[in-house]
């Protein structure tokens, strides 16, 4: 499909807006319909359109797979890691109240922290699942009857 | 009785499409189709939570000024955990899918069940 | 009374499409359809007010469940569905008799849009009341998800991470395969790991 102009004008024009888009919902989750899942598929939308228009080869030059496998690992652990920093502060495992001076500060701060943690795994994991049915060789058939 | 329909009909249009999503999956041998149907079922599912927890007149559960009712946001903060959980389960069934073309070379429920019982 | 129109238009052609979905048997038609149903249930949540489902089922149905089934087809290579062999009247009765006891279950439901039905109190008010003030976010939702019940969407962020291993286990590498029809069972293969 790179050899279609408008196609390919349009999907360069395309990805950063995406992107952008999906930043945006991901942090104003707080105050708008939004928050890390949505973010992670409208992101991994603008991969899965970029690799549908230029190819899976140049797409893994720009993401490689083992980077999302890494990636995909940090958001789980950035998650939990919140978690276990608010029971060794003293509290119960994810009470958000000790992260700052006043219990609203810790909720906003905690709040964000997790969504961006479930932003970044949802993100990794839909582009790895395309990854690898995309990737996947067709089996050849040897006779047909 | 006027009422009753009124009240319900969003409930019976939503079984309606449970039932086509059940009967997708018990009686067509496509693998892919039989994946097609559970989506549709697990979609009627979350149809009918969000029904149940919706106000009339309310407005999206988002704080602000001047709204006083607000649809239940409970419900959907358990919709979106399964949207997501429900992708995942279909990549996961999709993937077997791959796999089972692959080593038995076709997706039909039949062809497949003869060959594994012509071992 | 407009919202009703639009409540009852959408579940119309999601009926439709549902129905379209069990006749048709190129596959390829079915994977459209189906991310037809997921967009009319989207706009179907909108009119619901559930802003955040909406959005995503959206992008998740409409998005990448249809993806992820067209790449299943390209691999699988099936454009046509074979005929049922055997008749339908079983899994029809089965599914007559599960709608009959569906719908009398139904009548004990209170009202669509009722706002003092007993899904509405114990828990929702105290929410609204105390969402803002505790945790800072207007939007309930978020704040329900993040930091009321975050134990659970951690468990959730688990089942999407076990997901995806699992696919990757699956068909995460790349192979080359001879099939020969007739045959059965694994074989030897290469499997070439990036």
């Amino acid at each position: 499909m790179k050899h279609n102009l408008i196609l390919r004008v349009i999907a360069k024009f395309l990805f950063p807006v995406i992107a952008l888009f999906a930043f945006y919902v991901q942090f104003h989750g707080d105050f708008g319909p939004g928050g890390g899942f949505q973010a992670g598929v409208i992101l991994s939308v603008a991969f899965i359109f970029y690799a549908l228009v230029f190819g899976l080869k140049t797409t893994e030059e720009v993401i490689p797979p083992h980077l999302l496998r890494i990636l995909a690992s940090m958001g789980i652990l950035i998650y939990a890691g919140t978690g276990i920093t608010t029971m060794l502060m003293g509290g119960n495992f994810l009470d958000y109240n000790l992260l700052s001076l006043t219990p609203i500060q810790g909720q906003h701060i905690g709040i964000m922290v997790v969504e961006a943690g479930v932003g970044i795994t949802v993100f990794s994991v839909m582009l790895m699942i395309f990854f690898a049915f995309a990737g996947r060789e067709r089996p050849q058939e040897t006779d047909h009857d | 009785m006027i009422d009753i329909i009124i009240g319900h009909y969003n409930y019976w249009v939503v079984i309606f499409l449970m039932m086509a999503g059940f009967y997708t999956v018990i009686n067509r041998g496509n693998l892919i189709k039989k994946i097609a149907g559970i989506n549709i079922f697990q979609t009627s599912v979350f149809l009918m939570y969000i029904s149940i927890g919706y106000v009339s007149d309310g407005t999206p559960p988002i704080i602000a000024e001047g709204f006083t009712k607000y649809s239940n946001p409970l419900p959907h903060v358990m919709i979106l955990t399964a949207i997501v959980v429900g992708v995942s389960t279909t990549a996961l069934g999709l993937a077997l899918v791959v796999r089972i073309k692959e080593a038995y070379g076709t997706i039909e429920e039949d062809e497949i069940h003869d060959q594994d019982m012509s071992l | 009374m407009i919202d009703t129109l639009i409540d009852v238009t959408l579940l119309a052609f999601l009926a439709v499409t549902a129905i379209a979905i069990i006749k048709v048997r190129n596959l390829f038609v079915v994977i459209m359809l189906f991310g037809i149903f997921s967009l009319h249930s989207a706009g179907l949540f909108v009119v619901m007010d559930a802003a955040d489902v909406a959005f995503t089922e959206a992008a998740v149905g409409a998005g990448i469940s249809t993806v992820l089934m067209l790449a299943t087809l390209a691999l699988t290579r099936n454009q046509q569905e074979k005929m049922p062999v055997h008749r339908a009247r079983l899994p029809l009765l089965v599914v007559l008799i599960t709608a009959g006891a569906l719908i009398y279950g139904t009548y004990d439901i209170p009202s669509f849009g009722d706002s003092r039905s007993p899904s509405q109190e114990y828990l929702k008010p105290q929410y609204i009341e105390r969402g803002v003030k505790e945790t800072g976010t207007p939007n309930i939702v978020t704040a329900l998800l993040a930091s009321y019940r975050g134990y659970d969407t951690l468990g959730e962020v688990t089942v999407i991470f076990t997901a995806g291993i699992g696919v990757l286990l699956l068909v995460g590498g790349r192979i080359t395969r001879r099939v020969k029809p007739g045959e059965s069972g694994p074989e030897r293969r290469k499997i070439d790991e990036t």
